[in-house]
């Protein structure tokens, strides 16, 4: 048997918005098998995944916590795809964002003012972007891979972070623990709904996400970023910049991840670790393809892989099944994502024969 | 044994994964596929290769359990980018979120046992031979290995058919098709073969660099790895002294700590990444020079036309 694409003359509407679907169904089925190798009953084992976390309202708001970091991350990194710009060291750029908006909670802990907390997601966007910046630089004007340069610099930041919080940040009354101050009161980024725990980096996300989805839809800059990631030839001609495009795709990700870092510590950890992030940049990644690299998609997708971090956790408690599952669902859930696409711009047949005199006709 | 002897053993037991893992990438590479998920079957590689050690009790069947792991693993790879021609970069990058997920997963039952440290082996006469014999001719296996599969792969590149037909579809897999080179099986194969290498690269980790399992016990190797393959300019000789370069950086910091020099760990621990930047930017700032060394196909989708 064979497999044989025959590619289509126009992009299937049906199946770009089939697909994630699919993707999502075959991890499901999936992860059902592998389930049932573990010993464990596929059905309970999956409604303790996946329906389970959703039936109150302290876990969703969970759900919402951890949805906010991947969503913004993603969003940013959709513009950075989409223009061909493969900037994979989000996760560093997470890092660097919470270390910088931390600096006032951390080294100016006296100052108790309203301006602390906008200061500080300020601050957290530039520490992003600055660090997205290097590697921006380097393929700009030295032709270095993105690729690698910014994911080395994932374990030079998570170094960094180390060495902070051991180091000068350390809490001075804190015994010795490897962690920051907690950050006062002015500084902590507050609930946004009264039920629970959902903070204002879940708004932040959804804006971000409108907006973007916005500047891609309907501005010249939305435009500029499709030409020049599907032919930087022909967006020489139209007059667009590759090297500036890698300059605004790699700052705004930069950025955006930069605001999820500086969220998640003040919004949900309330002081800096040793580790504050359970990959949420490579994670991002996925959700940015599940998205479909469309910002609205990528709300339901920072949901759904949410999701799989709270499935983990609760099927650790309830099953006993290694956390690890997260990152194998995670995993399978991108390569899925990443075949189903095939369907959007190929017909596939499969083809039982070898050899046939149909074959020798000139005529196919 | 000298201090300076231990240092050098050192490092050449820290370049070893290192010149395996770029060597199969950069025979996949010069095939035309550029697979980002180096460190995923590396990784890979590792856990079946401590897990086949620990229920054999052979670090040899170890090493065969990481070979295969690492190329049917590389198989998934292949068949998205290959058959469905999914986008290289993210496919790859899957491969390396799946791999790291699946052996925490995998290896978890192995975690904290004192794992089987492949043993040595001495040449006759040669091992006998001052500073040299016992650097170079009490190694084990996969050292050999090492040198032999980079003797090897440049003979098959530069000197076999085969290699000849491999770069053609590397540079030009419109061309090597219409020559009727089977561009998509001789890719398959390539692939398979950067698995095989990662898996063994792999296998070294566990079973010689440090004799047990920890999650991502890879620790960024396969990514330093891709980074070699550039670094090399897609020759496979250079590897060897890439390799070795990088096994220095990153063995340092454990000697720097042992001297005691008052330098903050983590920042010794970021050499090894810092260096690899700094390598890419001096390899990769001509563009003309880059332009010539890399496969001209190289991460581009090929479909045959039937």
């Amino acid at each position: 048997m064979r497999i044989e694409l025959e590619k289509r003359a126009k992009i299937s509407t049906l199946f770009s918005i089939l697909s994630p679907f699919i993707a999502f169904l075959l991890m499901i089925i999936f992860g059902g098998i592998m389930f049932a190798l573990l010993g464990k009953n596929p059905v309970t084992a999956l409604y303790s995944f996946f329906v389970e976390p959703l039936s109150e309202v302290w876990s969703l708001h969970e759900l919402a916590i951890k949805a906010a970091p991947l969503i913004l991350i993603a969003v940013g990194l959709s513009v950075c795809f989409r223009s061909n710009n493969w900037n994979i060291g989000a996760e560093g750029q997470f890092i660097m964002g919470a270390i910088a908006g931390s600096i006032l909670p951390v080294v100016f802990y006296d100052w108790q003012s309203p301006l602390v907390l906008p200061l500080m997601m300020l601050m957290g966007m530039l520490g992003g972007a600055l660090f997205a910046a290097i590697p921006a630089f380097l393929k700009a004007h030295m032709n270095t891979n993105e690729i690698l340069t910014s994911l080395m610099l994932v374990y030079v930041a998570q170094l960094f972070l180390d060495w902070l919080v051991r180091g000068p940040w350390r809490n001075p009354g804190g015994m010795n623990f490897p962690e920051t101050r907690t950050f006062a009161a002015d500084a902590i980024l507050p609930e946004m709904i009264a039920s629970g725990r959902t903070h204002w980096g879940f708004a932040f996300a959804i804006i971000a996400a409108i907006l973007v989805w916005f500047m891609m839809r309907y501005t010249l800059k939305g435009f500029e970023i499709s030409v020049l990631g599907q032919s930087e030839r022909a967006g020489r001609f139209a007059g667009f910049s590759s090297r500036r495009m890698i300059w605004f795709s790699m700052l705004l990700s930069g950025a955006l991840a930069g605001l999820a870092g500086i969220s998640e510590v003040s919004g949900a950890i309330q002081q800096l670790r040793p580790v504050i992030s359970p990959g949420y940049g490579f994670t991002a990644i996925i959700v940015a393809f599940l998205g479909r690299l469309n910002p609205l998609g990528i709300i339901a997708a920072g949901l759904v892989l949410a999701l799989t971090y709270l499935g983990g956790e609760a099927a650790q408690l309830s099953l006993g099944v290694s956390d690890k599952v997260t990152r194998v669902f995670q995993g399978l859930l991108l390569f899925f994502v990443l075949s189903c696409d095939t369907l959007i711009h190929y017909r596939i047949r499969l083809v039982w024969y070898r050899f046939t005199a149909s074959d020798l006709d000139g005529s196919r | 044994m000298g201090i300076v002897e231990a240092i050098l053993l050192s490092v050449i037991t820290a370049a070893t994964p290192l010149v395996i893992a770029a060597l199969g990438e950069l025979v996949t590479e010069r095939s035309g596929v550029l697979n980002l998920g180096v460190e995923g079957m590396m990784v890979m590689g590792a856990v079946s290769a401590f897990a086949a050690t620990q229920i054999t009790g052979s670090p040899y069947l170890g090493i065969l359990a990481g070979i295969a792991c690492g190329a049917v693993f590389s198989q998934l790879f292949a068949f998205l980018t290959l058959t469905l021609v999914a986008n290289q970069v993210a496919t790859g990058l899957a491969l390396t979120l799946l791999g790291l997920g699946a052996s925490g997963m995998l290896g978890e039952s192995f975690l904290g046992i004192q794992g089987i440290k492949l043993q040595p082996i001495a040449i006759p006469v040669l091992a006998d031979i001052p500073v040299i014999g016992p650097l170079l001719f009490r190694q084990d296996i996969i050292f050999y290995l090492s040198i032999a599969l980079v003797a090897g792969v440049h003979w098959f590149l530069f000197k076999s058919r085969a290699g000849l037909k491999l770069r053609a579809v590397g540079d030009s897999h419109a061309s090597a098709h219409a020559l009727g080179v089977n561009v998509i099986r001789t890719r398959y194969l390539a692939v398979m073969f950067g698995g095989a290498c990662a898996g063994l690269a792999g296998a070294q980790l566990s079973l010689v660099y440090t004799p047990q399992w920890v999650e991502n016990m890879s620790a960024g190797r396969g990514w330093i790895a891709l980074a070699l393959v550039v670094f090399s300019s897609w020759r496979p000789w250079r590897l060897i002294a890439g390799g070795y370069l990088f096994g220095a950086v990153s063995i340092s910091q454990l000697h720097a700590q042992a001297f005691g020099l008052g330098i903050p760990s983590q920042l010794l621990s970021s050499l090894p990444y810092l260096a690899t930047i700094i390598v890419l930017i001096l390899i990769s700032h001509n563009r003309r020079t880059t332009l010539i060394n890399t496969p001209a196909s190289l991460g581009k989708p090929f479909v045959p036309d039937r």
